[in-house]
């Protein structure tokens, strides 16, 4: 950017345009082994807002996290990061799996873990030192469980376990975050701890987006939704977008016609009748 | 000093267990071990190949045939897994029986046992690839065969034998070097991609995420794999590398929670594991020195299953008898309780048979349990009689009370019948934590009687 002369007028351009969302999604199908799992998906999420995913099991909600993180690959459409492909705005995105997707016997402790978020800015090659190493302590301590970060991760609580993930997606400093299922079997006191956290985060500026399947505490916790089966249902503030209608349409047995349709096509794929 | 086994042989498998164990760490957290098996038999085809196309006799040339097949193999495997729906296993079944099968074919070419004339066929792939002179005078295979592969000249099929099996007692000082030079990268690659094949290792998604590329990732891993194979080719054979890989790694899980100290740790074990064998096989007559290296292996990971701290079954067992022993002595105490709640006289001496009665169990093992307890202060003796302390009377109102604690959670909270609840609360009562008991009193706004109306005890402290 320094090379442009600030008489340019291009250089009032950020005024007037306004910023590139965080997440684009424009006709966004994917399908796994021939199967669509999310069809047709336009999206485009708001800055600095925690954001729910919801919908029923196989709804695609995982699906449409790895497919903005590229680790699924897309049908057709595209998806946006910040305005521009993920590969090229990947400092600004962190990501928290599920919980249960890794071996938690892995022999390593809890610091080890938060230290791999620094493994993205460090590049190939290069190893934590005592900055990073400082870092994930902070990490720790901002996810209150400092006094842990020597332990074997199979030594933990779910809750801990779960605590250690999101101190790995601080430590990338990132300002949006993806996090599957942040809630899924944890204790009370960490569920009220990570929800802080994520408030914390909101009035940083950052963006949350969480794969959410408590329907109940959907208002109390996020600012805005998305509701998704297989296909986008609604998205928008909670208050305008989490009623009753659009739950039922989530939730209820019009989408049988889409897994109907998709099986269809699965069966001439295979060439079954 | 004729007791040392030959350095050359010393040395050759001491770097084949170096960098099997460190390597071997990371195959095993990825359980991927049966990944260095299927690239060892896809390493056949082509040293074959390699022979035929150069007609070149040097190791470096055959291990760098083997080099080019395992990558191959790797590759078709990560294809087979992206393209398909096939899963693991399959993938390494078929690139594993497709190598090894072409291999076999090409080998019994060059050995002469099928082909009538096997140079016909090296000169027809050397010209059809561009890399030889047709005009130059062929060397007679099966002399290369009986010199370089055949060591004993026992057979046709030996070739096959040596490469399945190994032949660590001919290692020459050249091909030494090259193990050199091999176990140098294999082990410089280590620690260059420490970082990233331990992500790898731990979640490969986020690894993708942070932008290393599964891929390549993948294939860094599996040209570590390749190279390792060849290194422990000549030395063990393509049978027991795989054990190699994994023995030493298994074993050094046993006593350590950090990937580290497990890596130098298998390390010790494969270098352990290689001079040992070499000693057993320069004393003991007829043991061939590879499959003795992966036995010592294997020792070294049994003994590991058993005695490590921690996670041994030694401890294991220790820690189940501990239980049992703990779970004997409780039970008697919640016994003395009950058997005073008919009367409300708690601290009355008991006849041994009324103890034993209880639960139909035997006088003598009662008596032994009954020591126990008087050994920890909890009982005393008073003749044939006996009688509880006052702190085993404490610790028998502590173990009655987590009992019916926990019968009336399940059949208030949970709505269990009234006869589901006794087994799990016979069970629950020894090992419940205190932070669980006050959370049930919570819960249970502090209860008098359990769900078979017997009133729940309270330590004498709070009464």
């Amino acid at each position: 950017m320094y090379l442009l002369p600030t008489t340019m007028p291009t250089a009032s351009l950020p005024d007037k345009a306004p910023p590139p969302p965080p997440v684009e999604v424009h006709d966004l199908t994917v399908a796994y082994h021939t199967r669509p799992v999310l069809w047709d998906v336009d999206l485009s999420l708001p800055d600095g807002k925690l954001i729910a995913v919801v919908g029923p099991n196989g709804a695609g909600k995982t699906t449409l996290l790895k497919a903005i993180l590229g680790l699924v690959p897309i049908s057709a459409g595209w998806i946006k990061v910040f305005g521009s492909p993920y590969a090229e705005k990947r400092e600004s995105v962190a990501y928290i799996p599920q919980r249960t997707s890794v071996d938690w016997d892995f022999p390593t402790s809890a610091l080890d873990v938060v230290l791999m978020g620094t493994y993205g800015r460090l590049g190939w090659f290069r190893r934590p030192g005592a900055a990073e190493r400082e870092r994930a302590m902070h990490c720790l301590q901002r996810v209150g469980i400092s006094e842990l970060a020597r332990r074997q991760i199979s030594q933990l609580s779910g809750g801990q376990q779960q605590r250690v993930f999101l101190a790995r997606a601080l430590a990338q400093d990132a300002r949006l975050y993806l996090m599957d299922e942040p809630f899924a079997a944890v204790d009370a006191t960490t569920e009220r701890a990570i929800v802080q956290l994520l408030r914390e985060l909101r009035d940083q500026g950052r963006t949350v987006v969480a794969v959410h399947h408590d329907l109940q505490s959907v208002p109390e916790y996020f600012d805005w939704v998305v509701l998704l089966n297989l296909r986008l249902i609604a998205a928008g503030s909670v208050r305008e977008v989490f009623t009753q209608t659009n739950l039922q349409r989530t939730y209820g047995g019009q989408l049988k016609i889409l897994a109907q349709a998709a099986d269809a096509l699965l069966r001439r794929e295979e060439g079954r009748p | 000093m004729s007791w040392l086994p030959d350095p050359t042989v010393l040395e050759g498998l001491a770097l084949v267990g170096a960098t099997s164990g460190a390597l071997g760490c990371f195959a095993f957290l990825r359980r991927q071990s049966l990944l260095s098996d299927t690239l060892a038999h896809a390493a056949l085809p082509g040293v074959c190949l390699a022979f035929l196309l150069t007609s070149a006799k040097g190791d470096a040339v055959l291990l760098g045939g083997a080099l080019l097949a395992g990558v191959l193999g790797s590759l078709l495997f990560l294809a087979i897994l992206r393209g398909s729906r096939l899963k693991q296993d399959v993938a390494l079944g078929i690139v594993l029986s497709t190598f090894f099968g072409v291999g076999v074919v090409l080998l019994s070419m060059l050995q002469g046992g099928v082909d009538p004339q096997p140079h016909t066929l090296r000169d027809w792939l050397a010209q059809w690839f561009g890399l030889r002179d047709p005009a130059e005078k062929p060397v007679n295979l099966r002399t290369w065969l009986l010199q370089t592969v055949d060591f004993e000249g026992t057979g046709r099929q030996s070739g096959l034998k040596h490469f399945i099996f190994g032949q660590a007692a001919f290692l020459s000082t050249e091909y030494l070097w090259l193990m050199r030079i091999l176990g140098g990268v294999v082990l410089g690659g280590l620690v260059l991609f420490y970082k990233e094949l331990k992500l790898l290792s731990f979640d490969a998604d986020y690894a993708a995420t942070l932008g290393f590329r599964r891929r390549v990732l993948e294939l860094i891993f599996a040209t570590l794999i390749v190279l390792v194979v060849m290194l422990s080719l000549r030395a063990v054979g393509v049978v027991l590398t795989v054990a190699l890989l994994v023995a030493p790694a298994a074993a050094a899980r046993q006593w350590t929670e950090r990937l580290g100290v497990m890596i130098i740790l298998a390390s010790l074990f494969g270098v352990l594991s290689g001079v040992g064998g070499a000693f057993w096989s320069r004393h003991v007559e007829h043991s061939p020195t590879g499959p003795i290296v992966v036995l010592a292996a294997t020792l070294l990971l049994c003994m590991s299953l058993l005695v490590a701290p921690g996670r041994g079954l030694v401890w294991n067992w220790v820690r189940l008898w501990r239980h049992r022993r703990q779970v004997r002595q409780e039970n008697l105490l919640t016994d003395f309780y009950r058997l005073g709640e008919r009367q409300r006289d708690w601290r009355r001496a008991r006849a041994t048979s009324d103890l034993a009665a209880v639960r139909q169990g035997a006088e003598p093992s009662v008596r032994h349990t009954l020591r126990q307890l008087a050994a920890r202060g909890l009982a005393q003796s008073e003749g044939a009689h006996w009688r509880l302390t006052e702190p085993g009377l404490d610790e028998a109102v502590r173990v009655v009370r987590n009992h019916r604690l926990w019968e009336l959670y399940l059949a208030k909270r949970l709505e269990l019948a009234l006869d589901h609840v006794h087994r799990d609360a016979e069970a629950m009562e020894h090992v419940l934590p205190p932070e669980v008991i006050s959370e049930l009193e919570e819960t249970l706004e502090n209860p008098e009687l359990d769900p078979h109306g017997h009133p729940i005890p309270r330590a004498q402290a709070e009464a």
